[in-house]
């Protein structure tokens, strides 16, 4: 099973084993990642599961949908180009060891 | 803040509840925190359930509110499968069906809500099945399997959901509600009239102003007459009838209820050191000057932040704008501030193309937006009706003139 790393702007961090399919969210969520709210379940509703991607996996990850792509430019903390919403991120085997920034703020 | 031997025992573990619980530790509070729950599950998040949950694979896995480590590591007791028998507001204390008794500095009835019951004939009958807690959505999860048509029963949110939901599977979808329109009282006309005819388009026989008369058994399957006479054929029946506030305990303790169990703007009851938080709290709304009761996330979490700063630091109030969403099929609705029937609509964008927001407006200054498909307008609308940015339509109708644009432009000007 791939392995997520959610880094915190303290330099902690916390890694999550996860089946394929996962969402970076519901991984937080589930697993107790400080700073992973969100809000609305996974419907890019809420924005309040930004993270920053690794440049590394960039190239790997499927494109920005037209919902998040919305939902990107009302994050609380700046979106970036690494910017994506944990709950549109599914885990696969191409992602294995992602490693994400949480950001300081989500609300 | 909160001498270490004191205690806050909050009833529900619901969305309310546990934001409470975690909020009252983020606010620095150190008594005591009991959690009694009467779901015996980690207490979960409810809105996928009539959403994700439903169109996922065959096990899906509901999304817990926090980590099961979350309870031990911030010291919250969490007592799951029990309700709260009576309780003693003179002494300070709750019964337990365990047969335990907790005493308490602080009690909040994070009690929520449940379904109201189909009242009709046939309504008990094995395969009519209504929608809230875990085990409801599982046992219609493993029901969709085996179904081919449905007739759902209200066309509120719920009802709407759980349709657009079974209508993705596949299954052939009618609806009955007995007003003339859906989500009427929580949406405008218009909107309104958009949903109906875009869930026909897609396949839902969405019938208005028909009631559900009677349901019947015959062999495998069921029946269902309505008020105007027709039949109609079934393996599931949903139904989604609005809830009634869990007020019964409070009631009996002697505590002030009415729509809900009554609460001042910092969520205090009728008995010292007893609040109301959630679905079950009847609460003054500062957005429309009168008293209310909200079935929603966002009245969830924000009264439970409002009240954690209550009872850790002794002040605050409850004034958050009240947001919503409603995710039906494709089409994602969300409502910033509370409509009116009789406000004026103003719609922004393009309604055939199902990407637009309706702007509501009172004697000329907005006062609610509900947007589809279109969440920078929702996010945009939120930060000027909580700012109580003054917006009037002639505002929205300037060429090129965007919500977002009137957000950034009021964050400038410091509104």
């Amino acid at each position: 099973m791939p392995t997520i790393i959610f880094s915190q702007s303290d330099q902690s961090a916390t890694e999550i084993e996860v089946s394929e399919g996962t969402t970076l969210m519901r991984a937080a969520v589930s697993n107790g990642v400080a700073g992973i709210v969100g809000e609305c379940g996974g419907q890019a509703m809420c924005a309040t599961c930004h993270v920053y991607v690794d440049p590394e996996f960039s190239a790997e990850l499927d494109e920005i949908g037209e919902d998040e792509e919305e939902m990107l430019d009302c994050t609380t903390a700046a979106r970036t180009e690494y910017s994506r919403l944990g709950c549109q991120v599914k885990m696969s085997a191409k992602l294995a060891r992602i490693r994400v920034s949480v950001p300081n703020e989500q609300v | 803040m909160g001498a270490i031997n004191e205690r806050v025992v909050i009833i529900g573990g619901g969305q309310a509840g546990i934001q409470l619980a975690d909020s009252l530790r983020a606010q620095g509070y150190q008594g005591e925190i009991s959690i009694v729950d009467d779901d015996r599950a980690l207490p979960y998040q409810r809105p996928p359930l009539s959403k994700d949950f439903l169109t996922q694979g065959p096990a899906p896995e509901p999304l817990p509110l926090r980590a099961a480590s979350f309870f031990a590591e911030q010291n919250i007791e969490l007592r799951s499968g029990l309700t709260v028998l009576s309780v003693d507001t003179v002494r300070r204390s709750v019964a337990l069906s365990d047969g335990s008794t907790l005493g308490y500095a602080h009690l909040v009835f994070a009690t929520g809500a449940r379904n109201r019951q189909l009242a009709c004939p046939g309504a008990e009958l094995p395969g009519v099945l209504g929608l809230r807690t875990l085990a409801d959505a599982q046992q219609l999860q493993q029901a969709l399997g085996r179904a081919r048509q449905v007739v759902v029963i209200g066309a509120g949110f719920i009802g709407l959901e759980f349709a657009a939901a079974a209508r993705a599977r596949g299954l052939a979808v009618t609806v009955l509600e007995f007003a003339q329109r859906p989500m009427g009282r929580a949406v405008s006309t218009c909107l309104s009239d958009w949903f109906a005819q875009t869930h026909r388009d897609n396949g839902i026989d969405l019938r208005l102003g028909e009631g559900v008369r009677e349901i019947r058994a015959t062999g495998n399957s069921l029946v269902v007459g309505s008020s105007t006479g027709d039949e109609y054929d079934a393996d599931l029946v949903v139904y989604g009838i609005g809830v009634l506030p869990n007020i019964e305990l409070a009631q009996a303790s002697g505590i002030h209820t009415e729509n809900g169990i009554t609460v001042d703007a910092a969520l205090r009851t009728s008995a010292a050191g007893v609040y109301a938080i959630g679905d079950c709290a009847w609460f003054p709304n500062a957005f429309s000057g009168s008293r209310t009761r909200l079935e929603s996330v966002q009245n969830a979490t924000d009264q439970a932040k409002a009240l954690a700063e209550v009872i850790a630091t002794g002040s605050g109030e409850y004034a958050a704008l009240p947001w919503f969403w409603s995710t039906q099929g494709a089409l994602r609705l969300q409502i910033a501030g509370l409509a009116h029937p009789e406000d004026t609509p103003l719609v922004l964008g393009e309604m055939r193309a199902g990407k637009y927001s309706v702007a509501l407006f009172r004697k000329g200054v907005l006062t609610a937006v509900e947007s589809v498909n279109s969440p920078a307008d929702h996010i945009a609308a939120r930060k000027l009706l909580a700012s109580r940015t003054e917006i009037t339509p002639a505002m929205l109708r300037e060429p090129g003139s965007t919500l977002k644009e009137l957000a950034k432009r009021a964050v400038l000007i410091g509104a």
